[in-house]
């Protein structure tokens, strides 16, 4: 009767370009690929002298965060200047937006400033894909991160990490740790692996930690570290966010290190050649130890480069298919 | 007197079923079938293809006067349940200032009666300002009129509280109305939990947080002899937990509201903050109970549980906004869709949305015998109307429906013999 809505009709175009990157839910299998190929042809770019290319001149970017970050508007920053676009930054703290309208009316104001991208990171889940049904068609949105519910360009970073290190992703088991429950890395990570087609993925988490349910997004779901660690290809760790010890979750961040934490002794239960990934910023001695964090496993600065690569793939990606988007319109009218 | 003709007459209350002729005079029903000796027909209505049944009676619509009329008035809510066929509309005292003193009871009755469009029966507070601390003057409100009390989904988590509530209102034999809802388990849950939550990252609200205040509030009804309702219930579990007080011979009893009829937390899916809810859309299992429950009569009433919104209200990214849909137009076509799916039939639907809520609350109400009140719906089972802003007279246009053809068109309204509404 009241159909709910195909998260491929708002962020595809008539031509099955990427328009809006909101999830990694339910894109098919040739636009992840794009994106890490595309991702991977700019990584080859930022090691020359100039590292500049003119796809995204005369473009404006706006960087549009609700919430504070450093790494990734700066990464997000940082690859639209790459792409030659104009840059805006925008902290907007949500305690001054106050909800509803106002987010509407912020947008209004920022489309009048003929924006071509919205950056956006809001704590609210689903922000992103509210603000891509209001804005105006040709507009494309990034979603930088909304409340739990997904950060697709740090989960294809993370692919692209997995890739360059595995060279493919058939038959790898990747385990994700710890904060699964708050944690939109790890939803965005699920469906893109699920989609690449690993042949196993495992949280790791206590159930306090753990979404309800969770079984049913393709995932084998462990309690204990030291068994769900076993012959993995890859460890994926997430942060833990202090405020979790208030709230009844967690009794202490030793009692979670001990139980949760990725230590060189636990590491070596995973496959000899498996790597260690972190989104950061890292809490070390909380999830993870600094040997492992500074070890020859860790990937953690090879994701920060495959970052800004992933965030020029899919802004360039992005931009082409509105204006794809916008010509089929003005053809079939 | 005016004469309905033609029409089939559905009065459960009265086990009618069948083509019938009603004369209506002085605001009361005169006769049924053959016409009254000295009959004076002024008005003749012609109701051939037509259902007559009692006004609908509709136990949760939230008005939004006093306090939030930037929603919706008593004025456009009275006049939407006349266009929606209810002619009696109970509303839950969450209003602004919250109905704990008799002066809003008082004023929200006044204002309904200026607009005559339906009759409007306030719940009353359980406890001063909904706090859970101390008592409302329940005696007294009452006396203004209000028809039951209840601290809706206000948590009274002082469990010995709760009781003394429960006591004072049995000594006068008050109804108490349970929303069951543990605030703790909510938090600030949005949408049930269960694989769709997790997978959209939205908060979830547990079922426990419903079940675990059915199985509370039934013990300690069961303590305090109380006479108690349950209302919007959302969780096949506490249909059962309910099922198990009334074979152990507790007379409690259940409604619904139709929307949890109709979706489920799949809805959610697109985070369309239409369907932003409380209680929650529950999974496919919860909503397959509360079907079997309306069929085998665990569920008495169905009710609308309307709230209608401003549009600012539903803008925003899904937690942000308020929950709640715009339902009183779409509560009889919603009906009459499972009486076409065969779940139930046409008379079994009029009777829990007229009889079985007026049983509910102990009034005179939802029944056509002679010399009942005439407060009666005519409406056309088979005519398909778009649903749109323009054709929802609730100032809530807050309905998923927007844009959708729905079958079920109210004709004609009558309220104390007078038509409050006719379809144009």
């Amino acid at each position: 009767m009241i159909e709910s809505i195909d998260h491929n009709s708002s962020q595809l175009n008539d031509a099955g370009q990427l328009k809006h990157f909101l999830t990694t839910q339910e894109l098919p299998v040739n636009i992840l690929n794009e994106i890490l190929d595309t991702a991977n042809s700019f990584l080859d770019m930022s090691s020359q002298q100039v590292k500049k290319v003119p796809l995204l001149r005369g473009k404006t970017v706006v960087n549009l965060f609700f919430e504070p970050s450093t790494r990734t508007s700066s990464t997000f920053e940082l690859a639209a200047t790459r792409l030659s676009a104009d840059v805006l930054n925008l902290n907007i703290s949500t305690s001054s937006a106050s909800k509803g309208e106002s987010l509407k009316d912020t947008l209004m104001t920022l489309e009048a400033m003929h924006a071509d991208m919205f950056v956006v990171r809001h704590p609210d889940s689903g922000a992103a894909h509210f603000i891509a049904n209001q804005v105006t068609p040709n507009i494309a949105v990034i979603n930088a991160g909304d409340g739990r519910h997904a950060h697709p360009t740090q989960a294809m970073l993370d692919m692209l990490t997995i890739k360059r290190c595995k060279g493919q992703f058939e038959g790898l088991v990747v385990a994700i740790v710890g904060d699964i429950l708050h944690s939109r890395v790890a939803r965005s990570q699920i469906h893109a692996l699920r989609t690449l087609g690993v042949a196993e993925i495992r949280v790791i988490a206590p159930n306090t930690l753990l979404p309800k349910d969770i079984e049913m997004m393709g995932v084998k779901v462990f309690t204990n570290f030291d068994q769900g660690i076993k012959d993995c290809d890859v460890v994926g760790m997430l942060r833990l966010q202090k405020e979790r010890m208030n709230s009844a979750l967690l009794p202490s961040e030793s009692e979670f290190f001990k139980l949760y934490g990725l230590n060189s002794e636990r590491l070596k239960l995973a496959k000899p050649d498996a790597i260690v990934m972190h989104p950061g910023p890292i809490n070390r001695g909380v999830e993870i130890e600094s040997a492992v964090a500074d070890g020859p496993q860790s990937t953690i600065l090879q994701q920060v480069t495959n970052g800004i690569a992933v965030r020029m793939a899919v802004m360039s990606m992005a931009i082409t298919g509105q204006l794809n988007a916008g010509q089929s319109q003005q053809t079939s009218v | 007197m005016i004469k309905i003709t033609n029409g089939r007459l559905v009065d459960p209350a009265n086990q009618i079923d069948s083509i019938s002729d009603l004369y209506i005079e002085n605001s009361q029903v005169t006769a049924i079938g053959e016409p009254p000796i000295d009959a004076n027909i002024t008005q003749t209505i012609d109701a051939t293809g037509l259902v007559i049944c009692p006004g609908l009676i509709d136990l949760c619509a939230h008005l939004r006067e006093p306090g939030f009329t930037q929603k919706a008035s008593i004025a456009s809510e009275t006049a939407a349940a006349a266009a929606a066929g209810i002619t009696t509309l109970v509303c839950p005292p969450t209003t602004s200032p919250i109905i704990d003193n008799t002066a809003v009871a008082e004023l929200i009755q006044d204002r309904a009666k200026a607009a005559a469009k339906a009759n409007v029966l306030p719940i009353g507070a359980l406890t001063l300002e909904l706090k859970g601390q101390k008592l409302a003057p329940m005696a007294a409100l009452k006396q203004s009129g209000c028809v039951a009390f209840s601290n809706n989904r206000c948590t009274i988590s002082d469990s010995q509280a709760l009781l003394r509530c429960l006591e004072y209102a049995a000594t006068h034999d008050f109804l108490v109305i349970f929303n069951p809802q543990d605030n703790n388990l909510v938090a600030n849950g949005v949408m049930h939990e269960g694989a769709t939550s997790s997978d959209m990252g939205l908060v979830g609200i547990p079922e426990s947080a419903e079940t675990i205040e059915v199985a509370r509030a039934l013990i300690l009804v069961e303590h305090s002899g109380v006479r108690a309702h349950f209302s919007q219930l959302s969780c096949e579990r506490s249909i059962k937990l309910i099922g198990i007080a009334r074979a152990n011979g507790l007379n409690v009893s259940a409604d619904v509201a139709m929307h949890h009829l109709f979706f489920t937390d799949e809805n959610t899916r697109g985070f369309n903050s239409m369907f932003h809810v409380q209680p929650p859309l529950r999974s496919q299992l919860d909503r397959a109970g509360l079907l079997n429950a309306l069929v085998t009569n665990g569920i008495q009433a169905i009710c609308s549980d309307h709230q209608p919104h401003e549009a600012a209200a539903k803008h925003a990214p899904f937690a942000a906004t308020e929950a709640g849909m715009s339902t009183l137009e779409t509560l009889l076509p919603l009906g009459l869709q499972l009486v076409e799916q065969g779940l139930i039939d046409l008379s079994q639907l009029i009777e829990k949305l007229t009889c079985a809520p007026a049983k509910i609350l102990g009034i005179k109400a939802g029944s056509l015998a002679v010399g009942a009140t005439a407060d009666i719906t005519i409406f056309d089972p088979h005519a398909q109307w778009l649903v749109d802003e323009s054709s929802l007279v609730s100032a809530g246009k807050n309905s998923v429906f927007i844009g959708s053809e729905l079958k079920g068109k109210v004709m004609h309204t009558l309220l104390a013999g007078k038509r409050v509404y006719s379809a144009s």
